[in-house]
């Protein structure tokens, strides 16, 4: 799977947890739980749509390395490598 | 015969839109089925029906806006009971004489967009089949149009996304009898506010406040989540979730309705999760019978209400049916909550923020993890002896986690 592809997966995901939420605003560089107000529920669905979508399992303790866009593109891609 | 009514979801509802019928005339309806969908200041919620039977006639057409009480469909049941959502698990109590049912207030019924998903809720009757293309489905789905309305321009009368976006921009200039979201947050906010006064006009608080050692919890959490696939993982809020039920099965004064000058008891512990909703307001539907559940279901129920709440479509049940109100805030950083009774509710529970604090425990200083729980009571049904009864009740479940 390419980054792009990944990218758009993750925001496919996000968008079904905060669908409100304005995606195309979201600076991929910065942490997620703040720019959507994500709370640790949220958080945990969004963890398992990207297992649902993907077939990762993300451990607890990764769940900092999946702070931003661009942070869950290259966790992933290095979990899928 | 029996009226199913519109029913009142919270004391502050006055009224609610029918958007949609999932139910014809002839149906077979059993207790449980969602047969409505109805536009309130909560949002849209799937009205369930709550006796088996079936449905002799549709009195109001989507689109129209009644009054709570008035008659929305015949059933020919085989019980008499009446159709309220809530009837079952407790009697809510009734503030005012039901309003006399007025002449629906007519207007046309776009279909809300976002909640129809197809896939969810199955059509209640057969669809004429007519070709779509699968770009101009989606784009239905994106704008929330009703492809049964929409004119096919296509080859063969198919219909295309061209033929999707002029029903759109055709339905945005009719007025909307669904409000917009503005009208929606001013509408959720209006209804909070009547609550909210009305609980803090009637209701004389008592504030009730712990420190609870999550040591143990947390410690037992992360073991059981290490081991655990996503899927099954658990957060700490539905520990909390959990104690607070039990505890309330054991000081029943918690968990209830205030009504007439009297207490009643609840029979089952249907907690009410409050949950903030991003555009603003809020929602506090419940979880049925959490003392009764194993904490995988609950937790599989919360993450779908949770879900359900900020995305989509709430029942009936869950938005009338809870006993006792949980909120946490632990997530914006707040250490303390002092919380306002959802009233006829007697009793809410705050939690704030997991904090690491020096601790002293059998004569030796620490640092523990330490949450602060609290607890609004309605001194009409408890007095502050039992309610810190209750705090310790929570207290000491949250030390054996693996019993919850």
């Amino acid at each position: 799977m390419t980054q792009d592809q990944l990218r758009d997966t993750v925001l496919r995901v996000l968008a079904a947890v905060a669908p409100e939420a304005d995606l195309a605003a979201i600076d991929p560089g910065t942490d997620l739980r703040d720019q959507l107000d994500i709370d640790s529920v949220d958080f945990l669905n969004f963890v398992v749509g990207l297992h649902n979508a993907l077939g990762v399992d993300v451990p607890e303790a990764d769940y900092p390395q999946l702070s931003s866009i661009d942070a869950c593109v290259v966790y992933l891609a290095a979990k899928l490598g | 015969m029996t009226d199913f009514l519109m029913p009142s979801l919270g004391a502050d509802m006055e009224r609610g839109t029918l958007v949609e019928w999932r139910i014809r005339a002839g149906d077979a309806v059993k207790r449980g089925d969602v047969v409505a969908l109805v536009e309130t200041e909560k949002g849209l919620i799937e009205i369930e029906i709550w006796m088996d039977g079936t449905v002799e006639s549709l009195l109001v057409s989507e689109g129209a806006t009644v009054p709570v009480g008035a008659v929305l469909a015949t059933i020919r049941g085989s019980e008499a009971a009446a159709a309220l959502p809530g009837a079952a698990a407790a009697p809510p109590v009734v503030e005012r004489p039901p309003a006399p049912p007025l002449p629906p207030v007519a207007g046309p019924a776009p279909r809300a967009p976002a909640v129809l998903a197809p896939s969810a809720h199955p059509a209640a009757g057969a669809e004429p089949r007519r070709r779509v293309s699968p770009a101009a489905r989606k784009r239905a789905l994106d704008l929330g149009v009703d492809l049964a309305a929409v004119t096919g321009t296509g080859e063969g009368g198919a219909v295309t996304s061209a033929d999707v976006e002029r029903a759109a921009a055709a339905r945005r200039e009719a007025a909307p009898a669904v409000p917009a979201p503005a009208d929606r947050q001013a509408a959720m906010r209006r209804a909070i506010a009547a609550a909210m006064a009305r609980s803090k006009r009637e209701i004389p608080h008592y504030y009730l406040g712990t420190h609870v050692d999550m040591t143990a919890a947390l410690a037992w959490l992360a073991a059981e989540n290490q081991r655990r696939p996503v899927t099954e993982r658990l957060l700490y809020s539905v520990l909390l979730l959990r104690a607070v039920a039990l505890a309330a099965r054991e000081v029943p004064e918690m968990n209830g309705f205030w009504g007439n000058d009297v207490f009643r008891a609840a029979t089952g512990v249907h907690v009410g999760v409050a949950i903030s909703l991003r555009q603003g307001g809020l929602v506090a539907p419940a979880i049925h019978d959490v003392d009764q559940k194993p904490l995988d279901q609950l937790m599989r129920e919360m993450l779908d209400l949770v879900q359900r709440a900020r995305t989509g479509v709430l029942r009936s049940s869950e938005v009338s049916d809870a006993t006792i109100t949980v909120t946490n805030l632990g997530e914006q950083g707040v250490e303390l909550v002092w919380g306002v009774i959802y009233p006829p509710q007697v009793a809410l529970v705050g939690f704030g923020k997991v904090i690491e604090r020096p601790w002293a425990s059998a004569g030796a200083l620490g640092v523990r993890p330490v949450i602060a729980a609290t607890l609004a009571g309605d001194h009409r049904a408890s007095d502050g002896h039992r309610g810190g009864r209750f705090l310790a009740i929570i207290d000491r479940l949250l030390q054996e986690p693996e019993k919850l």
